[in-house]
């Protein structure tokens, strides 16, 4: 039966700027907000906006997506006819290779989108965090029956050349694209999110691959492409909320939103939920000699200390006498009696020992996931630690001594 | 455990000591703990037991349960094979629709027991929550080569003092009962049965139908009690938290208990997690000047006030300067800037408007009905 439209979702990024955190995990699968990862936001897009087949890329470290991702369940996408697939590359006969590029993982699941014989294909990518009705951008592509909408977002004018920029006519159709531009001529940031009709944009995968000078990218070759061709391609503006989370410092920022009175980014409608899979913990545990303020706590949580500030995830512990501001205390991580976090991420199942100083003024701390910081530990402002960095510090520390 | 089937049976005749809370629902779809519902502790016991086909018997008021059960997913007893039958009541020649005790219930539903394909039966009442496997009381069911092994606990400290009662077990060095008194003020007896009994299926059907052919249908008294010499009937201790469902007093208490990560681990947690509906509600959320001291709070919550030594469940909002203490706040509860509440247990969807001053006392907290503005 076929569809009206397909989602592919690019979650195959490393998303090396995120450090240590993206080591053992792609970006789409990092956690963001108290309970949910930054995938969490396309897929419950996508299901908030009845788009319910679901194509997720994988390619690097896809062991954490995979699992996290299953049946598709918690977004409502375990369906009899769609839902969430997971889409690795694979080999084809002899050859076979990974993604090279945003387009030719598209081109490689051709056959994938195939057999839902969909109108459009709508292309996302799980690096941001965003509400969006993406039937609102289906209906204004088939409304101005374009050949490509793109949507795009206003950034402020001193950021935009760092970002893909659409230079658009009166009607809102997009006349020229200009990657990270250093003279932008407006400030319309594309989002990365596409819509094609299906049976155009096969033909321009099928040309684009035949090419070998071609990076198979959509905003390098096939965005340009159409619009030498002098194809529709209309600007869809976006007004609401949109944070990309592919650094440390933003990734932190964009917790913090979360903490403004109203928050920044409301996860509180519930027409729109944010659905994510729950790991089913009892309520958070706030003892006696707690203090908590301007905080989010989730399931699980146990707060002995004080915590201002800040978002625990799911089953974080924070014990007697330690101090958390500012921060960002990942699934399971333990803050250890007495230790100090400030202005840090501690990723998942991490331990700060007792006593310990994480972070402080400055660039963001990050403790690794599964590190554990023996006891009376100084972690830097701006300070990275994965097992490696630990392992280093130690034995520099012994020779110290 | 793959040749055991459950059945869990919500009987309605203890449900009017809770007065207002069990208006609307049965005990087993009673709110608990934060998050859960007291049907998501037996449930979650058939499905660590490994227990895939499970009957639950209900009768009047069972629309709470079947929308939190929906197809039983939560609990992975959504299956192909098997998996979480709800048994409503019908009127029919065999059914009266309202069942006059556990065998009337099972009789009604003999159709269902008959239709299970495994050996025994584990049946389990809806007031006495308690979180573990049966595998080792079948084991000792086999190993006695037993009639009906009844699950059964010594209640020590606050537990002790019965607010119903109990069926209260004498057993001999080998744990056969030699005895039984159903009694609320005795305590001739320690062990008090759990409501939990594992037996063959076939001498349940027989059991079942010699009952109903003379006009009995209470399992205690018309099973237990008149067959104790004829059948084997052995006892099997179970050591961990328990708590029964009596009163309003005893509702109150096993909520407060979850304050206690003692207690609050071993019944929701570890080492078997208790399975419940997934609402995706946000992070419960901390505004600057919020205080909260010896509190369980589910997501979902907003707090600008005071909280403390209490259980708010998802969505409990409280306004600025409001202070809460020693209170069972549930689903969506709101409590407007400056109120100020003692004891008391709120159902869902109650308003406690701006500067009120609700006060109860622990042996009787006050009581305000789902939905109620104050």
């Amino acid at each position: 039966m076929g569809k009206k439209c397909v989602a592919m979702l690019l979650a195959g990024g490393q998303g090396s700027r995120l450090g240590v955190l993206t080591r053992n995990m792609a970006k789409p699968a990092v956690p963001f907000g108290g309970k949910y990862r930054i995938i969490d936001f396309p897929l419950s897009n996508c299901s908030n906006s009845g788009v319910d087949v679901v194509g997720v890329l994988t390619q690097y470290q896809p062991l954490e997506l995979n699992s996290y991702i299953g049946n598709g369940m918690p977004w409502d996408l375990d369906r009899l006819n769609g839902g969430v697939y997971v889409l690795p590359p694979y080999i084809k006969g002899k050859s076979g290779t990974w993604y090279k590029g945003t387009a030719n993982a598209i081109y490689q699941n051709l056959a994938f989108i195939e057999q839902f014989d969909p109108e459009y294909v709508l292309i996302l990518s799980g690096d941001h965090i965003y509400k969006m009705d993406y039937s609102d951008m289906i209906a204004e592509h088939e409304r101005k029956h374009a050949d490509c909408t793109i949507a795009v977002y206003s950034v402020p004018w001193e950021e935009a050349s760092r970002f893909g920029i659409m230079n658009t006519n009166e009607d809102g159709d997009i006349v020229e694209f200009e990657e990270k531009p250093a003279n932008p001529k407006s400030n319309n940031a594309s989002m990365g999110i596409y819509v094609f009709n299906w049976k155009d944009l096969k033909q321009y995968l099928i040309e684009d691959e035949k090419n070998p000078e071609s990076s198979n990218d959509f905003g390098k070759n096939i965005i340009p492409r159409m619009l030498s061709e002098g194809k529709h391609m209309v600007a869809y503006g976006f007004s609401g909320y949109w944070k990309d989370v592919g650094t440390i410092e933003s990734l932190w920022e964009a917790n913090m939103d979360l903490l403004q009175s109203p928050p920044a980014f409301n996860l509180y409608d519930s027409s729109w939920r944010i659905y994510a899979r729950n790991p089913i913990l009892p309520p958070h545990y706030v003892s006696d000699k707690a203090q908590v303020s301007n905080a989010m706590v989730t399931e699980g949580c146990v707060v002995e200390g004080t915590v201002s500030h800040s978002i625990l995830f799911s089953g974080a512990k924070v014990e007697e006498g330690a101090v958390v501001e500012n921060s960002v205390v990942m699934n399971g991580a333990v803050i250890r009696k007495g230790a100090r976090v400030r202005r840090a991420i501690v990723s998942e199942n991490a331990v700060v020992g007792a006593d310990s100083n994480v972070g402080g003024n400055g660039r963001i701390a990050v403790i690794g996931e599964g590190v554990s910081l023996p006891e009376y530990s100084v972690v830097k402002p701006g300070e990275q630690i994965d097992a490696e960095a630990l392992a280093k510090k130690q034995s520099a520390e012994e020779e110290a001594k | 455990m793959k040749d055991v089937f459950g059945l869990i049976y919500t009987s309605d005749e203890s449900d009017m000591r809770l007065r207002d809370l069990t208006r609307s629902r049965p005990i087993a779809a009673m709110p608990m703990g934060g998050r859960y519902r007291v049907i998501d502790v037996l449930l979650s016991n058939m499905v660590h037991s490994e227990i895939t086909n499970v009957g639950l018997i209900t009768q009047r008021n069972y629309h709470a349960l079947m929308d939190h059960l929906g197809s039983g997913k939560e609990w992975d007893l959504n299956r192909k094979r098997d998996g979480l039958f709800i048994l409503p009541p019908y009127v029919s020649r065999s059914n009266t629709g309202s069942y006059t005790g556990m065998l009337d219930a099972i009789r009604s539903n003999l159709g269902y027991v008959r239709r299970s394909s495994q050996r025994y039966a584990v049946i389990c009442g809806s007031n006495v929550v308690f979180n573990t496997r049966f595998d080792e009381m079948l084991k000792f069911h086999q190993e006695k080569n037993a009639d009906i092994t009844i699950l059964y606990n010594v209640p020590v400290g606050e537990e002790a003092k019965a607010e119903a009662d109990r069926t209260h077990l004498k057993l001999d060095a080998d744990g056969r009962v030699t005895d039984i008194e159903v009694t609320q003020s005795l305590n001739n007896y320690p062990a008090a049965s759990m409501d939990v009994y594992i037996m063959d299926k076939a001498l349940l059907t027989y059991l079942v139908e010699v009952t109903a052919a003379h006009y009995q249908t209470d399992f205690v008294r018309d099973v237990l009690m008149r067959q104790l010499r004829e059948l084997k009937v052995y006892g099997y201790e179970y050591k961990g938290y328990v708590k029964r469902i009596e009163s309003i007093a005893s509702f109150y208490r096993l909520n407060m208990d979850m304050l206690d990560e003692s207690k609050r681990t071993p019944l929701l947690y570890k080492p078997y997690p208790v399975y419940t509906k997934v609402k995706d509600e946000v992070p419960a959320r901390y505004e600057a000047g919020a205080k909260a001291k010896n509190c369980l709070l589910a997501d979902g919550c907003i707090i600008e006030g005071t909280v403390e030594n209490s259980v708010l469940f998802r969505g409990v909002r409280i306004g600025k300067g409001a202070v809460v203490k020693n209170c069972v706040l549930m689903q969506s509860v709101e409590v407007q800037d400056g109120a100020q509440l003692s004891h008391v247990i709120a159902d869902k969807g109650a308003f406690i408007k701006r500067d009120r001053n609700l006060v109860g006392q622990e042996s009787w907290p006050v009581v305000i009905e789902k939905n109620a503005v104050i």
